[in-house]
């Protein structure tokens, strides 16, 4: 038993028919059998694309329903507008979902940090810049509270956030008195909490600065998740965690970041929703963590972890601004609105599964 | 005169009452593939664990290259030039080759794309990443970008090992790479292994697959009851001695003892 010849003679007794057998080990190509499975396989390699697909139909479709009424430019913008700080959102669940976990609390940081911004801003006098610095900071340390449960202490996710949601809103209602700050009241103290809500006319449409803010996000995100090694540490732990341990990425530290950030860009939120709303509103985007995880379901981004580009979400969330707007304009009553988006989210799960199957 | 690359003393590891290793030695000499085989339980994965940081042994020393170490984890370990390929690979499915390959070590741009920006040096790592796998004749077509879960098993170790190959400086510790292969495919790994032995580099391999062992290994560590029991030459003994040594059916000849 001491062969160490060269490759042809070496081996066991019982392995000589491989002599004969396929020797073509090594090929990386993909042979791709139905025209189905060739579909399956383009949908792996592009996750955006099925929402992409989605987003085009749905506008084809209700552009014939509802006609120049829902394809003017002025509707199209007025969609981009309303889905911006929904958009904003499904950002940060995004990051999170990508790293297999989920953030039931991300509407209540919003909401909770445009109160802070509104309290010290309009009514204590704070100069309006550290109003802002003030309520970005505590995004960060709302989501790096959330971090710190998920990595130190090892609570699940849902669970984390789902008691952290309760306990971000109980202080958004405690800090507000559960009173809204009236518009003209920001106006009067500190109307650049409102910059977002600016806005610009090009060719009959209105693009709020929301709408570009939310833009922006998701092309910063992008780059990050994709041309960074962070990035490529965060779709590894949501990939496989022990793995990404094992292979050298400090998992906790990196989860820790994506939490933080993820806070930040609620924050940051919660200052484009003062403009969008008009006024700071303890009651506002009580559904937002929910619409988050819709949009971001329905951008093709996999509950399960490592799977999805952070632009579905965006694509997600415009879905769903098109649906709503377009049954609108139809004339169809607002819960068949409801209805659609429920299975928009059961269509685009399933559409998951299908595509995980891929395999060699 | 040749300093042995891994030397390790007394080593004792206990978890309460049990002892997973009881005061046992280890030794890798330069460019030899060292076999560790053991009955389940006798401790032969503490002792490896304990070489590369991913336990922190109670009391004894190690030696790498003569120096004395302290690693508190793998990626200490892995800074200096010490590879592991794990049982279950450890790699990102959903990630292409080029980009497992780079896991926890990225390359960046030049300039303030690099620093300022962090981008990464994409072209780079696939160029490095193709080189490797070619080296060790696992390429035969493009797609280094193709997600690893797109591959077969042995495709699977093959990266596993083309990573371990590629950044290794002092050794590879390889985890039952052939146990959740087939037959062909475990053939296609036993040659990268040694040829990877043929680099230059050694190889401590931790398996239960005898004929495997007996086939690469230049010499074979026989662990049992928590500590080395001796280390023998696969020349001079058959695979059924060997197993006898390892349950304690037959006495190791005194030469060879620990």
């Amino acid at each position: 038993m001491s062969e160490n010849g060269s490759s042809a003679s070496v081996g066991q007794d019982f392995e000589k028919k491989l002599d004969e057998s396929d020797k073509s080990i090594a090929s990386f190509n993909v042979k791709a059998t139905s025209p189905f499975e060739r579909i399956q396989h383009v949908l792996h390699n592009n996750p955006t694309l099925v929402p992409v697909i989605v987003l085009m139909l749905s506008l084809v479709v209700f552009g014939l329903i509802a006609g120049g009424k829902f394809f003017s430019a002025f509707n199209l913008s007025l969609i981009l507008q309303q889905v911006s700080i929904i958009g904003i959102l499904a950002a940060a669940q995004s990051l999170i979902i990508i790293t297999a976990g989920i953030d039931l609390s991300v509407a209540a940081i919003m909401v909770l940090m445009s109160v802070v911004m509104g309290n010290l801003a309009v009514f204590m006098g704070v100069p309006t810049v550290l109003a802002l610095f003030v309520g970005m900071a505590g995004g960060v340390g709302a989501g790096l509270m959330n971090g710190w449960f998920i990595t130190r202490i090892k609570l699940p996710p849902f669970i984390t956030t789902l008691g952290t949601w309760s306990i971000f809103y109980a202080l958004l209602l405690w800090l507000s008195g559960a009173q809204s700050i009236r518009g003209q009241d920001i106006d009067t103290n500190a109307p650049f909490l409102k910059f977002f809500g600016e806005s610009f006319n090009i060719g009959g449409a209105r693009i709020t600065l929301s709408a570009i803010l939310m833009i922006l996000v998701f092309l910063a995100l992008w780059y990050m998740l994709n041309k960074t090694a962070w990035g490529r540490h965060v779709y590894a732990i949501g990939d496989d965690k022990e793995a990404a341990e094992l292979s050298g990425i400090r998992t906790d530290r990196t989860l820790l970041s994506v939490y933080g950030l993820a806070g930040f860009i609620c924050a940051l939120g919660g200052w484009a929703s003062i403009g969008r709303v008009g006024s700071i509103s303890p009651q506002s985007f009580y559904e937002g963590n929910l619409d988050s995880i819709t949009a971001v379901v329905i951008g093709g981004i996999s509950l399960f972890g490592g799977r999805g580009s952070i632009m579905g979400a965006l694509f997600g969330a415009l879905i769903v601004g098109v649906f709503r707007s377009g049954l609108r304009l139809s004339g169809v009553d607002v819960l068949w609105q409801v209805f659609a988006i429920g299975w928009l989210i059961i269509i685009a799960v399933a559409i998951d599964q299908w595509i995980r199957r891929v395999s060699a | 005169m040749n300093t042995p690359v891994v030397q390790a003393r007394g080593i004792v590891k206990r978890y309460g009452h049990v002892t997973a290793i009881d005061s046992s030695d280890f030794e890798l000499r330069p460019g030899e593939i060292l076999a560790v085989i053991g009955d389940n339980g006798a401790g032969k994965s503490s002792i490896v664990k304990a070489i590369c940081g991913a336990t922190i042994p109670d009391a004894g020393e190690i030696l790498i290259e003569g120096k004395p170490v302290k690693f508190s984890s793998p990626i200490e370990a892995r800074e200096m030039g010490i590879e592991i390929v794990y049982q279950n690979l450890a790699l990102s499915p959903a990630l292409s080759i080029a980009d497992n390959m780079f896991t926890g070590r990225e390359l960046r741009k030049k300039g303030f794309l690099g620093n300022v920006l962090r981008m990464l040096d994409k072209p780079a790592m696939e160029k490095f990443a193709r080189e490797k796998l070619t080296e060790l004749g696992l390429m035969t077509v493009q797609s280094i970008k193709q997600p690893v879960e797109t591959l077969s098993g042995g495709q699977r170790q093959g990266v596993a090992v083309a990573r371990a190959a590629a950044f290794a400086t002092k050794f590879i510790i390889m985890d039952e790479p052939t146990a959740a292969l087939g037959v062909k495919e475990s053939r296609k790994v036993l040659e990268l292994i040694k040829d990877v032995r043929a680099k230059g580099i050694p190889i401590i391999l931790i398996s239960h697959n005898m004929p495997h062992v007996f086939e690469v290994a230049d010499r074979i560590h026989i662990h049992r009851l928590g500590k080395r029991l001796c280390t023998i030459d696969p020349k001079d003994y058959t695979m059924s001695d060997a197993v006898a040594f390892m349950t304690g059916a037959k006495e190791p000849p005194a030469k060879d003892l620990a």
